[in-house]
């Protein structure tokens, strides 16, 4: 477990390092100067010289890369906003604010909303999908089943209704078929027979064999979903008008702010990165047979 | 079988167990009686289909209730197992009767240690503490002989050799001391010198607790090593049943007669061709018309009247022996002849 952790972070941080050398990349690719944004009408070269001192962009790219590296292991000053204590994200172009303190004021929003909705889509929809996998071909798993049918074809209603509760309906309906049909499979393996075989009551068979040879597959399967959820926090919170973090990476873009966008970035990827390896984790935990190294 | 003044410990009465399907009514039991006593152990035989794993789940009521219709009796001790609650039955499994499966990787648990799978049967059934069912697991293990059962004890079954997951399954089977115990070709993934460790190991637990033991096998080896009683089964039936000397020395059917010329033999001579029964096992779903094995026996010519294909033979049980065929007694002396100059000399 040990070796694994180890291994799986430094992994990680690679991981990160790319996402984030990437994105500057990409960046800079857009011609597009902050600068020249925040000068406004009047602006003389010698003004753009000073806001670009002052924002730390005066000087090649891979220095200012490196400059932002270090900044997050040692802090960081800056000729416009002082210093900046590790772990320094530095500060937003557009308002002047420290990126890590804004990312974090958003943060809970953006967290509550996904984690809300996966609580939603779970409950439903793994309860849903147990009801139909015991009540198989009876009454209760035709109902089960077809409300999943209807509740994915929902999406025409994303208009009308809160989109995330459509979204979170469409989930659970995954959720409800995924559920049901690992159920199905585990209900019929030898290993359940045998616990019942050896006078264990139904309930302890169901969710002490069946559903924990079922749960495996649906951690996984959730682990990818997490990713995806945080990634529609971006649509969610701008069609409600939330001020999460999703927002906060559109915005950034819009304003070519790139230290916002580079810390939404490698935060949001730090966490789905994080999320798969306790997934992983997990995984070993509920089969025995998984080896982590 | 059972001699007349003992009360068989089960007793199965015209048992028929009908699956429903989407094509039609599978018949995998249909019509089948047999005793087994205190201490005894019933060889049953068939090849797959023939119905002889279906009776067994059906005695321990592991059957899916809502697709099986099943008719007759099943008592156990003088209890009808067809008619207990579904509770009584969880009484009753893993304590009174129990069984061992055959593919004992698939049917361990892969999410529990070997230890806990023993201990939880021993727990639910005697409310034993914690600790009292480790150690009785450990017990069990050593009695099945796991080395070191103290440490083995909460390993996990991928961590087990093959005849060492037969060995926690028997123990599993085993540990609430079981009455009648049910084995399901217990040994037939496993190589000899295992397999031959795994029947002395059966009958020696049966020596010491009376167990009454259904041994279902398709190996006629494995039968003239551990039975007492032979059954044999074809397309849902009983075709022919008797002690294990006269089914193994002096069958009187042609499917019996046909598995043991397809099983060589050490003490005839090695020259003598071995002879598989021509065919495949019957569709249960539309079966033959007449006598099930009739399309591939090699002596339904030999009844007048077609009688093979058109009337199925009855049954006719004396004193426990008995064999459902159209061929005479004098027919099937001197037809069946070849075969024991063959095998005896």
């Amino acid at each position: 477990m040990f070796r694994f952790l180890v291994r799986r972070v430094f992994g990680a941080l690679v991981i990160l390092l790319i996402i984030s050398a990437v994105t500057f990349w990409l960046f800079y690719a857009v011609p597009r100067d902050p600068a020249t944004m925040s000068c406004g009408k009047n602006c003389t070269p010698d003004m753009l010289a000073q806001i670009r001192h002052n924002l730390g962009i005066d000087h090649p790219i891979p220095v200012q890369y490196w400059d932002w590296l270090k900044g997050i292991f040692v802090g960081r000053d800056y000729a416009g906003f002082g210093h900046c204590d590790a772990p320094c994200l530095g500060y937003s172009f557009a308002n002047r604010e420290p990126v890590l303190g804004t990312i974090l004021d958003r943060l809970p929003l953006t967290l509550s909303l996904a984690f809300g909705s996966a609580v939603v889509f779970l409950v439903f929809g793994i309860g849903t999908g147990m009801l139909a996998a015991v009540k198989q071909g009876k009454w209760q798993d035709k109902v089960a089943s077809s409300a999943s049918l209807v509740a994915s074809s929902g999406a025409w209603a994303s208009g009308l209704l809160l989109p995330w509760l459509v979204l979170a309906l469409i989930w659970t309906a995954n959720y409800t078929r995924m559920t049901r049909s690992q159920l199905v499979e585990t209900l019929s393996e030898d290993y359940v027979r045998t616990a019942r075989a050896k006078g264990l009551s139904r309930a302890n068979v169901f969710f002490r064999f069946a559903w924990r040879g079922a749960m495996g597959p649906i951690v996984t399967i959730f682990g990818i979903d997490l990713a995806t959820l945080i990634g529609g926090a971006i649509i969610t919170e701008s069609v409600f008008s939330l001020q999460g973090v999703g927002r906060l990476a559109v915005q950034s873009v819009d304003k070519s702010d790139l230290p916002m966008l580079l810390g939404v970035t490698v935060l949001s990827a730090g966490a789905i990165v994080i999320f798969n390896i306790v997934v992983d984790a997990v995984y070993a935990l509920i089969d025995p047979r998984i080896r982590l190294a | 079988m059972t001699s007349t003044d003992q009360q068989p410990f089960l007793s199965v009465r015209d048992l028929k167990v009908h699956f429903s399907t989407e094509d039609g009514t599978v018949k995998a039991v249909d019509g089948l009686s047999f005793d087994v006593a205190k201490g005894k152990t019933l060889g049953i035989v068939g090849e797959s289909g023939s119905g002889k794993s279906v009776t067994n789940l059906t005695i321990l009521g592991l059957h899916d209730p809502a697709h099986t219709a099943i008719e007759g009796e099943i008592l156990l001790d003088g209890e009808n197992l067809l008619t207990a609650s579904p509770r009584e039955l969880e009484r009753l499994r893993g304590n009174k009767m129990s069984m061992i499966f055959q593919d004992a990787l698939a049917s361990l648990s892969p999410y529990h240690t070997v230890g806990r799978q023993i201990a939880e049967t021993y727990r639910k059934h005697t409310g034993a503490s914690k600790k009292e069912s480790r150690d009785r697991a450990i017990e069990m293990l050593r009695r099945v002989g796991i080395p070191q059962p103290d440490m083995r004890v909460d390993d996990y079954p991928h961590q087990f050799s093959g005849g060492m997951r037969q060995r926690a399954m028997i123990a599993m089977a085993l540990v609430c001391d079981p009455e009648l115990l049910i084995a399901d070709e217990p040994t037939t993934a496993l190589d000899v010198t295992v397999q031959a460790q795994i029947m002395d190991l059966l009958k020696d637990l049966q020596q010491e607790f009376g167990t009454a033991i259904i041994f279902i096998t398709h190996d006629l080896g494995v039968i003239a090593d551990i039975a007492d009683d032979v059954l044999v089964m074809y397309g849902g039936r009983c075709v022919e049943r008797g002690t294990k000397r006269e089914v193994l020395r002096n069958p009187q059917h042609p499917y019996t007669l046909g598995l043991l010329s397809s099983m060589p033999s050490l003490e005839g001579p090695v020259d003598v061709p071995l002879s598989p029964i021509p065919g495949s096992p019957p569709s249960l779903l539309n079966p033959p018309s007449g006598c099930r094995f009739h399309p591939r026996c090699a002596f339904a010519d030999k009844v007048s009247g077609g009688l093979c294909s058109t009337a199925q033979p009855a049954l006719d049980v004396v004193d426990g022996r008995g064999s459902a065929c159209h061929l005479t007694l004098d027919q099937r002396d001197e037809f069946f002849a070849d075969f024991a100059v063959s095998r005896h000399n």
